[in-house]
């Protein structure tokens, strides 16, 4: 079957900060992503768990955007506007899609 | 005094609280979903309200209602200056650090409120219904002194803008908070009676359910976050409560407030944020380290204020208001 080249980039940013990004995203024209939450973790401030949480102020997502290689640097420009000073992880990998149309 | 403390010692929010903290610390897998925890605290809150407005409709609206109100806005912003300067003064934190938490000195927890409440129901006293908007007032005014503190001299107002005022003063607690407080000053007795089985029978237990997630909250706050605290910063936790809880009876005295309407203010003076205040430091201060604040706030100010300082604070007003 026919594959096309694509970028799969995860953005993994505190939960808080979810809709600044997702917003950041948007006026960058990437209108394709999903946002899964994130159960629990570790890392430079100590373990976390999503369990019991009651501050708006705890949690963490990951934001999955699949997009052309073309489009990869407009990306990256929004999201570091947001992620540059808070705690998360962006990673940018190498994939293949079928539908090419579609990203 | 004694008795107080020890009725409240063994009050079952209290125990249940302890029970959260021992598993949370003995490892035990116990532990309360997210979505639960949630809509615990989503009952609390308009069951708090609720019953506020309720009292604010039963005995009207007096001139102190402003004067509280501001009086509460004007603690919020005081209070982080003074735990600023303390928490310098007694560890080794730096400046951004101090001033998130600072912050969240200033500011209040709600749930600490309704323990307070709760304790001063069980002791058949009455409190002014409003002191549910003078929490609610009292929740932002500290998030804008613990910015000032960190931003003198610098381009720091930079770091509140639309977006950070609609979050502060529309967050999901505040409006819950003050929507439930005016749907029972609108319907009053009538409303309260329809919805008592719902509101009033239950509400002891599901804040036992809620502080029992607190307890696990809290010791998991203790274990991991122990390490980034030093004596000084554990001393302020455990003090700084004493100095707001100073500040709100001086100033629920000169409001001329009931027993109960003292002690709550105590109570607000006292307690440290762990819902609004966070959520706004990650965003405009993210150099700030949460577990710090996290930490001092949930695991150190907000057990200390549970176990001891509620009933001392009760105590004090009863002493000095002669009730």
């Amino acid at each position: 079957m026919q594959t096309h080249k694509a970028k799969r980039v995860e953005i993994t940013i505190e939960k808080i900060m979810e809709r600044r990004l997702t917003e950041a995203l948007q006026s960058a024209d990437v209108t394709g992503y999903s946002v899964l939450p994130v159960r629990g973790g570790s890392g430079r401030s100590g373990s976390w768990s999503r369990e019991g949480q009651i501050s708006r102020g705890s949690g963490m997502v990951q934001v999955i955007c699949i997009i052309r290689p073309d489009r990869l640097d407009a990306l990256l420009e929004a999201a570091f506007e947001v992620v540059e000073s808070h705690i998360g992880v962006v990673t940018v990998t190498d994939c293949e899609v079928l539908r090419a149309e579609r990203f | 005094m004694l008795q107080l403390a020890a009725d409240n010692l063994l009050s079952p929010i209290v125990l249940s609280f302890v029970l959260g903290l021992f598993a949370a610390l003995a490892r035990s897998d116990l532990s309360v979903p997210e979505a639960a925890a949630k809509a615990l605290s989503l009952y609390l809150l308009f069951a708090i309200g609720f019953k506020g407005g309720v009292a604010v409709s039963d005995h009207g609206i007096d001139a102190k209602l402003g004067a509280a109100l501001l009086a509460g806005v004007v603690l919020s912003f005081a209070l982080p200056l003074v735990a600023f300067g303390y928490l310098r003064a007694i560890s080794g934190m730096n400046r951004t650090d101090a001033a998130a938490v600072a912050g969240h000195y200033g500011s209040i927890s709600i749930v600490t409120f309704v323990a307070g409440s709760s304790v001063l129901s069980d002791a058949g006293i009455v409190a002014e219904g409003y002191m549910v908007a003078v929490a609610a007032a009292m929740e932002a005014p500290a998030i804008l002194s613990a910015l000032w503190l960190v931003s003198r001299g610098s381009a720091g107002g930079q770091r509140m803008n639309a977006e950070l005022w609609h979050e502060i003063l529309l967050n999901g607690s505040i409006v819950l908070l003050l929507g439930s407080f005016a749907i029972g000053w609108i319907t009053g007795a009538e409303g309260l009676a329809k919805i008592e089985s719902f509101i009033v029978s239950p509400f002891q237990g599901v804040l036992c359910i809620f502080l029992l997630d607190m307890g696990l909250i809290a010791g998991r706050g203790l274990r991991e976050g122990s390490k980034v605290l030093d004596a000084g910063a554990i001393g302020f936790g455990l003090t700084m409560p004493l100095a707001g809880a100073a500040a709100g009876l001086g100033m629920g005295l000169l409001l001329g407030l009931s027993t109960g309407g003292v002690m709550l203010l105590m109570v607000l003076s006292a307690s440290a944020s762990y819902i609004a205040v966070p959520a706004a430091m990650r965003v405009a201060l993210p150099e700030a380290n949460p577990s710090i604040y996290l930490t001092l706030s949930l695991a150190v100010t907000f057990p200390f204020n549970l176990t001891v300082g509620i009933p001392l604070y009760l105590a004090a007003a009863q002493w000095a208001t002669g009730g």
